[in-house]
């Protein structure tokens, strides 16, 4: 049968039909859709799969997985394999009992991540294969090869996407699920136990098992000599090869599906059949620098290729024939439209009070990210998952190593704070922090579109479970004051800052508001009365997409959008006229 | 070997990513090859949302590249102009006039251009514009815009009605599927599609 499936769809059916039995993975875009898929559709199919509370325990799930004899995978985008590098440097000693594979979703163009980074170094840093689709089709069919290569080298395994191959849909055609029967647990305590003794033998093995897979790489079906034209040979993995066949049609292509090692005589005989070698990789320079250490002359790669941001066919077309093809330009100085807080949402009231108090804050990944942009220009620091509250106890000390009163503010949510903040907090209240901690419980992974965590009680294959409660979390960990605050109420927010700020010690605000989007959260929207509405603008600070400033005929008022308002009356509260009306008002 | 290419663009949350779906499916049942491209993770934010649909005998990129479309859907005017470049010379844009704000204007940091319809007519040969999200409302529910869209771009577009109008049954909810069908009507009526 003929569907389309995106990239991630595809990693999910190519799961079930490689008879993928355990699935974990902490949301994050572009990767999210493989474990939601497995998720909803594969359910009743003997799959289990599951939201772990972050990358390393996903991947340490995955890993028991594997030893207790089933295929099994880890899924997670590139910077979450930052946090599971601890467990992947160490099972690529150990290898798998069945087949191990770490899905890893890169974002060329930083469409939604806060770097770069090329994951393909971290399977060169750990010794083991990466594999690396080109279309929906390939998602599904080089999963099968991964975990087959897994159990054939006894090596994990990375599959490495990027966003357009996560995100593009394409056609695929499906196969049944592959009846493979369980391994049963192994006890192998020499395999499996990286005690220095063990590990010292293991890591001969790792060394060995590279040289057999730099061979495989040479026949590997993965790898694909498409014979064209003499004049220029192009040498290019993933969603690249896409870019480069369509500009370049006639043209030899060396694609590579198998990344990691590369297939050094094959690419020194191409090198040898084509006139002029070029290279079309996004991001790092990764397969060049090895294809340069082989001796061979690269025409064109890095030196004419971005480094930075994702490829398109005018860009490969563009460098390699140095002609610029004649385009019209984006129109310039268009009214931008960057994301923004939902109407209704609980972020606005906590950022509208930020903005006039002016703490620094210590931000985390979230939706409430955006609240570095204008107009609350409130966040002023964010680098990494969990670094929000351990961030903020940094900067107490550093302040008061220089006699600084000005307590800073860790703004963090739920999920996030399940993911890496607690241990964080635990830290400031072990040793005496001094910063106000906000948990911004929304009760959902909002940012990557809802999904469920240990705090909403509710599994990802949607059975009902503990429901972590949060605040009594803090508690104990020993936070002495743990405050429930409402967003909504900007009034009693702004008293429960100010008081906070004036004590000493860590405080912990959580706010409990379902989020608006994925709970369907929606009130009467409010109205505004023209006579009244004295065009102060007061409103317009809270940010909300529904207000609109409005000059007509002499007349100048806000004007709210029914269709739009969610009827959280945080713009109300900023009208010192009384000018909008609705919501019992 | 040709391939049609079409943009499509709108704000988070109006249907953008429904539509291309539709498309999508629509041209795999009549045979073509297809490929469909968004970027998504924070469009439900009221941000600027662009899709890529491409299908024929055999599609290797899966976005379409500037000055390449046939069919720009605009599903709002700003987000029309913003990628009108994308459009190849004997292109054809047909979008949505009805206005949605922008966060920056809300904080009165921008203005919305008063003239955005001339700004787009001045840069393709032709638009066709009109007031999607009052037929939509019209049919029943402003949530249907990206139906009545559908239906006014088969013009355009080598896809057959009938095979389209099962993927919208497929694919939307049998509650509004009436609203739904109308909708597409009223979309089909706008260029008296009968194909």
């Amino acid at each position: 049968m003929k569907v389309i499936l995106s990239g991630n769809e595809a990693i999910a059916r190519g799961f079930y039909e490689a008879g993928g039995k355990v699935a974990a993975a902490y949301p994050g875009t572009p990767s999210t859709e493989v474990l939601e898929t497995l998720s909803t559709l594969y359910k009743d199919k003997g799959v289990y799969s599951e939201w772990s509370v972050n990358e390393k325990v996903a991947l340490e799930v995955a890993i028991g997985g594997s030893l207790a004899g089933v295929r099994s995978m880890a899924c997670m985008k590139h910077v979450g394999v930052n946090v599971a590098a601890d467990p992947l440097l160490t099972v690529a000693y150990t290898g798998v009992n069945a087949g191990l594979v770490l899905m890893v979703a890169d974002d060329p163009g930083m469409f939604s991540s806060q770097n770069e980074q090329d994951t393909r170094h971290y399977a060169r840093f750990a010794k083991i294969p990466c594999i690396e689709p080109s279309s929906s089709q390939e998602a599904k069919d080089f999963l099968k090869l991964a975990f087959e290569i897994s159990e054939n080298f006894d090596t994990p395994v990375i599959f490495r996407t990027t966003t357009r191959i996560s995100h593009c849909k394409g056609v695929v055609i499906l196969e049944e699920a592959k009846n493979i029967d369980g391994k049963g647990l192994q006890k192998d305590v020499q395999k499996y136990v990286m005690l220095p003794v063990n590990a010292q033998k293991r890591h001969v093995i790792v060394e060995e098992r590279l040289k057999k897979l730099r061979e495989f790489a040479e026949t590997t079906t993965l790898n694909v000599w498409e014979k064209g034209s003499d004049k220029i040979g192009i040498i290019a993995n993933g969603v690249s090869y896409q870019y480069a066949k369509e500009a370049f049609p006639d043209a030899s292509i060396l694609k590579l599906g198998m990344t990691w090692p590369l297939p050094e005589k094959m690419i020194k005989d191409f090198a040898k059949s084509v006139k002029k070698l070029v290279i079309v990789e996004e991001l790092d320079p990764f397969i060049e620098d090895t294809v340069k250490a082989l001796g061979v002359k690269v025409h064109i790669g890095k030196n004419k290729l971005p480094l930075c941001g994702e490829y398109s066919k005018i860009i490969v077309y563009e460098a390699v024939t140095g002609k610029k093809i004649k385009r019209k330009e984006p129109i310039t100085g268009l009214t931008k439209r960057p994301p923004t807080f939902c109407p209704g949402c609980s972020h606005r009231g906590l950022y509208t009070v930020l903005s006039k108090l002016k703490p620094f804050v210590s931000g985390d990944i979230g939706c409430y990210t955006l609240g570095a942009l204008p107009p609350y220009s409130s966040m002023h620091s964010c680098i990494c998952m969990g670094a929000s509250i351990s961030g903020a106890h940094g900067i107490s000390k550093g302040l008061s190593a220089q006699n600084i009163k000005d307590k800073p503010v860790a703004i963090i949510g739920d999920s996030t704070f399940i993911h890496s903040g607690i241990t964080g907090l635990i830290n400031m209240v072990y040793n005496n922090g001094d910063a106000i901690v906000v948990i911004m419980n929304n009760d959902t992974t909002g940012m990557t579109g809802g999904q469920e965590h240990p705090g909403t009680g509710i599994t990802a294959m949607g059975v009902e479970t503990v429901k972590l409660n949060i605040e009594k979390l803090c508690q104990l960990i020993g936070a002495k004051r743990v405050i429930e605050i409402d967003t909504y109420n900007l009034k009693e927010l702004e008293r429960i800052f100010k008081e906070e700020m004036e004590k000493e010690g860590p405080s912990v605000l959580i706010s409990n508001q379902p989020c608006v989007l994925r709970y369907r959260v929606s009130k009467e929207p409010l109205k505004v009365d023209k006579e009244k509405c004295t065009a102060c603008k007061m409103c317009l600070k809270v940010g909300c997409i529904a207000l609109t400033f409005v000059e007509k005929a002499g007349a100048k008022y806000t004007e709210i959008d029914p269709l739009l308002c969610n009827g959280c009356t945080v713009c109300q509260q900023m009208c010192k006229f009384d000018a909008i009306v609705g919501g019992g008002k | 070997m040709s391939v049609t290419n079409i943009i499509i663009v709108g704000v988070g949350g109006q249907g953008v990513l429904l539509t291309s779906k539709i498309i999508a499916e629509s041209a795999l049942d009549l045979g073509f090859d297809v490929k469909q491209s968004e970027v998504h993770g924070m469009a439900q934010r009221g941000g600027s949302v662009i899709s890529h649909v491409r299908f024929g005998d055999k599609v290797y990129s899966p976005i379409v590249s500037e000055g390449e479309a046939d069919l720009i859907i605009g599903f709002e005017p700003l987000e029309t102009a913003r990628y009108i470049h994308f459009l190849k010379q004997k292109g054809t844009v047909i979008y949505n006039n009805y206005r949605i704000s922008s966060i920056t204007v809300s904080i009165g940091a921008e203005q919305y251009p008063e003239d955005i319809d001339e700004i787009i007519s001045k840069n393709a040969n032709k638009v066709y514009a009109f007031d999607a999200t009052k037929l939509a409302i019209d049919a029943g529910d402003k949530r249907a815009l990206n139906i009545v869209l559908i239906g006014a771009s088969l013009k355009f577009l080598p896809l057959d009605k009938n095979i389209v109008l099962k993927n919208i049954e497929k694919n939307v909810s049998k509650k509004v599927l009436d609203i739904n069908k109308r909708a597409f009507e009223m979309g089909l009526n706008i260029f008296n599609v009968r194909k």
